[in-house]
């Protein structure tokens, strides 16, 4: 698939060679075989080999890299650790693909601010590990979090478990070094929590690389919480669940995560690590709670009450570090879990008003007998944010069109009730038509307007997140 | 009540004619940014709330609504908006709070205003009336228009509606007191900051520490015991206060800086001229200087400066800006207010 469009208009090799003016031989990248490792991202049904991968190691080489391509109307892709899964990172045929991960390095950290100073290819989970010494961790968890890059959660706005409590990504970074289509670098935000004018970090922070390439991120720090402990519930019901995770919330607790897993996932999880799982329960609810020793005994008892209140089957509380993490351990490898009982699957990630949990997935459980495809739901409850993976066999003809074709309607489905169609993977390439379901046309006009105003060529990450005005009428017409 | 054609219509007409808008909540933040010019457009009669799901914890009003009336209605339901914004005598909208992203003392730990914010309803200067954002607490698709919003004072767009995450209220507050030099204090708000005891406001004003924790009675009964001073069950006067900007300290200013920095960053100037917030984030200076001295003194890099009285007739009040970033905000505000009709010149001088 090449949704970017036009070809063969860049001469990679004149462009290779002005690079390695200034980059290190093995850091431009020509050669087919070397490229095709960035050929795609988390989103592997979309590739497309990069006219060059660049690999810049400062803020400096990037300004003139991407000058360089200004100058010449080079498109250029920014890439992380590769983990999206919306296509974002896509390369562009005749563009550079801008890869930032020898840009690794943790500047700084603050212990007492709370505040670390971190280049954009370093781990999101080696920020949490860097920080450990000080009692300190960085909140937001994508599930990818052991390889996706701070760059990336930046650019998607990634979320994870415990943004219900901490928030996502745009909640806790402070400042950022960003450098302009013409190569100038801004810098966004600041070290205190106030900053006058526009939040331009709010505007940067999930904009798929598309306003700007981001060089360097200042992130909050929180201390780690004294106490944990998960609950660990099933429930006859779906619906019951569901409710469940309105009522804890609506009783003025907000766990630090709030997990939900269907009869699918449950047993996938189950056959896959053996975490302990009640396999004969329609739903699962992992509720974590943190905080003082004394926080985490109040929540325990409201929340296990609540869960009662709502005819639970059976009720687990861990008793120890070893037992959470197990707790846990099914529901951070439900992915791969589902994996194994499935040649292929097409993950969602629409969010809606929790009070419609029960009515979106009893609708997807009709969609899927309609469209003759298995879901396994596991997600986000807590805020609503779902991830109901849809199981085909690509090698099957039509079934992939099939997948996405359901995946759609699912999405339509959460805009209808209130929802979006993208809580954290972004829009990438693969959302574009769905766009329109969430904004009217004049809306899109203003997202493509603000993209004009930055990068009036659309040489940042072209084709992604926001469809042009020309698409828009195509997606509209079919 | 006005109608959202009505905003349209006033926002055509100031295009045709060239006349800027100066859009008015409730003219309670005279004190932030430079002075307005234009014609004045006002929201407060635009209120109300569109609505509230408390088992959601979201709330939708109309821009005009002003904070004292949402903080009554949440507080029915238990809720409260997090970050506590001021009231400002009742005035203070919010969308007015929202364009100046302005927060109380627990801003540190509970976020701003733009923190909560999960959708706008807006007219662009087209006189489009647009939606972005949501309903819900994540939503990744399109540039965040709504949290954009923040801190621009109106100069991006009237906001017509605004959606926002609220919080179950805390239990109970606990404050803890002592006199301590103003550099002292700073450690130790910066040292009880970074464990997880559950704080909600960290002050220091006229020679004494305030720290304030939030949550279930037990709870903050068994954190104050670790920080020293006295333990002052009831001290929410302080706290409102404080966050009403109505403590002597502001109320006698005749110059008044809000400094915003790392809370870690070394004191400077004599302990009477402060009152030091969030933290040690944020320091409010009452001392007649000039931005050069205090750029001097604090340092530039991820500080930000603002001056909110004693600043001469027309000039700007936040702080410069380097040129790529005037740029960038210069054509962000061409793609959303072409002809440059709201509120010219309230942020700055060259906007």
């Amino acid at each position: 698939m090449n949704p970017t469009g036009k070809t063969g208009t860049t001469d990679t090799a004149a462009l290779a060679a002005r690079l390695r003016e200034f980059i290190g031989e093995q850091y431009v990248v020509s050669a087919a075989e070397s490229k095709r490792p960035f050929e795609c991202d988390g989103l592997s049904v979309y590739k497309q080999m990069p006219g060059l991968v660049v690999m810049p190691s400062s803020t400096e080489e990037v300004r003139q890299i991407v000058r360089l391509c200004y100058r010449d109307k080079v498109p250029v892709v920014v890439r992380g650790a590769g983990t999206g899964l919306s296509g974002g990172a896509l390369p562009n045929p005749d563009g550079v693909l801008l890869s930032l991960s020898r840009l690794s390095r943790i500047l700084e950290i603050d212990p007492d601010a709370g505040l670390a100073r971190v280049q954009p290819g370093v781990t999101n989970l080696s920020i949490s590990e860097a920080s450990a010494p000080h009692g300190l961790f960085y909140a937001p968890d994508p599930s990818s979090q052991i390889a996706c890059s701070i760059g990336g959660n930046v650019a998607e706005n990634a979320g994870g478990v415990h943004c219900l409590k901490y928030g996502l990504t745009v909640h806790n970074v402070v400042q950022l070094t960003v450098v302009t289509v013409e190569g100038e670098v801004v810098t966004v935000g600041g070290e205190g929590l106030a900053s006058a004018g526009p939040d331009l970090v709010a505007l940067m922070v999930g904009s798929e690389g598309m306003l700007g390439v981001v060089t360097e991120v200042t992130v909050r720090l929180l201390p780690v919480p004294s106490h944990c402990q998960v609950i660990l519930a099933s429930f006859d019901e779906l619906e019951h669940a569901g409710d469940a995770v309105s009522a804890v919330i609506a009783e003025g607790i907000i766990p630090a995560g709030f997990e939900m897993m269907d009869s699918h996932a449950i047993r996938a999880a189950e056959d896959y690590v053996g975490a302990g799982y009640d396999t004969d329960a329609k739903a699962l609810l992992l509720c974590e709670l943190d905080g003082t020793e004394e926080d985490v005994r109040y929540g325990v008892e409201h929340v296990t009450g609540v869960f009662q209140r709502y005819s639970a089957r059976s009720i687990r509380v861990s008793q120890n570090e070893a037992e959470r993490l197990l707790f846990w351990k099914g529901r951070k490898s439900a992915f791969p879990a589902v994996g194994r009982i499935s040649p292929d699957y097409y993950c969602m990630d629409g969010t809606i008003p929790r009070r419609s949990l029960s009515r979106v997935l009893g609708e997807i459980s009709r969609l899927s007998g309609e469209y003759g495809l298995r879901v396994a739901n596991v997600f986000h409850a807590g805020d609503g944010n779902l991830h109901p993976l849809i199981l085909f066999d690509e090698s099957q003809p039509g079934e992939l069109e099939k997948a996405e074709a359901f995946g759609a309607e699912i999405l339509r489905l959460c805009v209808s009730v209130g929802g979006c169609i993208t809580g954290e993977h972004g829009v990438g390439v693969e959302k574009l038509a769905q766009m329109l379901d969430q904004f009217s046309d004049a809306e899109l006009a203003q997202l493509n307007a603000i993209k004009d105003a930055l990068d009036p060529d659309a040489l940042l990450n072209p084709g992604k997140g926001v469809p042009t005005l020309k698409r828009c009428q195509e997606y509209r017409s079919t | 009540m006005t109608a959202i054609a009505d905003l349209q219509d006033r926002v055509r007409a100031a295009v045709d004619a060239e006349r800027p808008l100066c859009i008015a909540g409730g003219n309670s933040k005279r004190d932030f940014g430079r002075e307005q010019q234009g014609d004045q457009l006002a929201m407060s009669a635009w209120s109300g709330v569109v609505d509230y799901q408390p088992s959601e914890l979201v709330i939708t009003v109309r821009s005009g609504t002003t904070i004292s009336e949402l903080r009554q209605i949440l507080a029915e339901e238990n809720q409260v908006l997090a970050g506590e914004p001021p009231e400002f005598a009742g005035n203070a909208t919010v969308g007015g709070t929202l364009a100046c992203n302005l927060s109380g003392p627990s801003r540190p730990w509970y976020g701003s205003i733009r923190d909560q914010v999960l959708g706008v309803r807006m007219i662009n200067g087209k006189a489009e009336h647009l939606r972005f954002g949501g309903q819900v607490m994540k939503n990744v698709a399109g540039y965040d228009v709504s949290r954009l919003q923040a801190g621009a004072m109106g100069t991006l767009g009237i906001l017509t509606e605004v959606t926002l995450k609220v919080i179950p209220k805390p239990e109970a507050t606990i404050t803890v007191r002592r006199t301590i030099g103003a550099g002292d204090a700073l450690q130790a708000m910066n040292r009880i900051c970074s464990t997880p005891l559950p704080v909600s406001g960290a002050c220091w004003n006229a020679g004494e520490l305030h720290v304030r924790l939030a949550g279930p009675a037990s709870v903050i009964a068994a954190a104050a015991d670790e920080i020293d001073g006295d333990i002052l069950p009831d001290e929410d006067g302080f706290w409102s206060r404080l966050r009403e900007m109505e403590l002597p300290f502001f109320t006698e200013a005749d110059d008044l800086w809000c400094v915003s920095l790392r809370s870690t960053h070394d004191h400077f100037m004599p302990d009477e001229n402060w009152l030091i917030d969030w933290r040690g984030a944020r320091r409010w200076l009452a001392a007649s200087c000039d931005r050069d001295t205090l750029v001097r003194q604090a340092g530039e890099e991820g500080i930000e400066i603002w001056q909110l009285r004693g600043a001469e007739q027309g000039a700007d009040v936040f702080p410069e800006r380097s040129d790529a970033y005037r740029k960038m905000l210069l054509r962000l505000k061409r793609a959303l207010d072409p002809a440059g009709v709201f509120n010219p010149g309230r942020l700055y001088s060259w906007m």
